[in-house]
């Protein structure tokens, strides 16, 4: 138990790299879908429409594969400059990872978004304030106030999803389990010491979100 | 690159719209073992003992925070030595191996309940109290007043977050081609490997994913119509 507790916390780095260049670069990219799906011209509109449905449509799995071994396909991607990227499983599980997190958590700031009240834009410009400066210190505060919860949810998935990327080689948690495994044999005790790992991040996670709510919150705290 | 997805023993066609059969029939019985959970564990959430709250309480937080892939590399990999560990107390000794349909269908069956569990729960709790007094009120015995007052409501209230369910498993199902059932995610890594063609195959992949998530959207939709028929639909804006 032991040894297999040390073998599997040197995949915690992994895990948690993986987890938050995601997370960050998916946040602000689910802003600008988040954006476009509110706005009134069509073609933004549906774009970002049909992007969220393709992504959430379809299995995180199949987006990496797709990803990693469809796209490197093309000898015009291999002679590309993309293809620093893209023969890295690294960067491609990065990729398939931020797209999935930009789709759910666009649609999470979406409802945030509108449940800001009209009026307090309406404030804003009276205050003089143009659209932007009125956008970042009324609207994105009070949305992302909003939005909280339902993202706490989504980082949970998302420390969930990461295990996938072991089946692309890169040995996180999951994949230095599933390694262990099939040397041992002792899938019980392995999914106990790595759940638990598991368990213990999203369990810190619930409790950051909960301190952030609190404090975005002073009204009700 | 057409002739690649044609029918017949050229093409991958077939074997792919038969993946994408067998991915509806796993995700079909993991709803159905899913629902099955959610509706004892969502009884042992709202029951009066302790001890079985915890157990419920136990089971959806270590399923819900833990990977999919993790649950489904336990079963697996332990499934078929936990199932003969119990064939040995009945004074069985042989070798048993679980296929890889059954496994699938347990591993991601465990999932969905957790998941079921909360949504039935929610759709319990969003029966009016005065409901269960009627059954009372009219002389019904528990289990009459459960099949033909609560139930149905609670199906009615419980269809939006089933058909979330439903989608989630669905996409879980693809975590399942490591045990090599052959559905949609590990047929199209086959045709892609030994074809070296991965950008059609997980192309169609996606593409096939998409059919059945919208059909299934359209279902659901269909269904939520017709169960809310005479009740006003609370529009979330």
């Amino acid at each position: 138990m032991y040894e297999s507790f040390f073998k599997l916390i040197k995949g915690i780095p992994l895990t948690l790299e993986v987890v938050i260049i995601s997370t960050i670069l998916g946040f602000f990219l689910a802003i600008l879908v988040a954006l476009m799906r509110i706005s009134k011209k069509g073609y933004l509109n549906k774009t970002a429409y049909y992007f969220v449905y393709a992504v959430r449509g379809t299995p995180l799995l199949l987006q990496i594969f797709f990803i990693y071994y469809g796209l490197a396909q093309f000898s015009f991607i291999q002679d590309s400059f993309l293809w620093i990227v893209l023969k890295d499983p690294f960067w491609c599980a990065i990729i398939a990872l931020t797209l999935n997190t930009c789709a759910y958590s666009s649609e999470i700031i979406r409802g945030g978004i509108q449940s800001v009240s009209k009026g307090y834009l309406e404030a804003g410009s009276a205050l003089g304030m143009g659209r932007i400066l009125s956008f970042r210190i009324i609207m994105l505060p009070l949305a992302i106030r909003q939005a909280l919860p339902a993202y706490g949810n989504e980082l949970i998935l998302m420390v969930k999803a990461s295990s996938l990327v072991s089946t692309v080689t890169l040995m996180e948690i999951t994949g230095i389990a599933r390694k262990i495994i099939s040397q041992t044999f002792a899938p019980i005790e392995i999914f106990l010491v790595a759940g638990s790992i598991y368990l213990l991040i999203n369990f810190l996670i619930t409790r950051g979100i909960k301190a952030a709510e609190n404090k975005l919150t002073p009204d009700l705290a | 690159m057409l002739e690649l997805l044609s029918f017949g023993d050229q093409g991958w066609g077939d074997e792919m719209l038969l993946a994408g059969l067998m991915t509806i029939l796993v995700s079909l019985s993991s709803v159905c073992l899913g629902l099955l959970i959610g509706v004892i564990l969502a009884s042992f959430k709202l029951s009066k003992s302790r001890i079985l709250k915890l157990i419920a309480e136990v089971y959806t937080t270590v399923v819900r925070g833990v990977p999919e892939l993790l649950v489904i590399y336990l079963l697996f990999f332990g499934g078929s030595s936990a199932v003969m560990y119990f064939a040995k107390m009945f004074g069985y000794d042989g070798y048993i191996e679980l296929n890889a349909f059954t496994i699938g269908t347990f591993a991601v069956g465990a999932i969905s309940g957790a998941y079921s569990t909360e949504v039935i729960r929610g759709a319990i709790l969003a029966v009016p109290k005065g409901q269960f007094e009627v059954g009372e009120t009219l002389g019904m015995s528990k289990f009459q007043m459960n099949l033909r007052i609560i139930f149905p409501q609670v199906a009615r209230l419980a269809l939006p977050g089933i058909g979330n369910v439903w989608q989630i498993t669905l996409k879980d199902t693809s975590l399942i081609s490591v045990t090599a059932l052959v559905e949609i995610m590990r047929q199209a890594k086959v045709a892609a490997a030994s074809e070296h063609e991965p950008f059609v195959f997980y192309t169609t992949a996606i593409v096939l994913y998409l059919l059945i998530t919208t059909g299934s959207n359209k279902f659901f939709n269909r269904a939520e119509k017709k169960f809310s028929k005479g009740f006003v639909i609370e529009e979330s804006t």
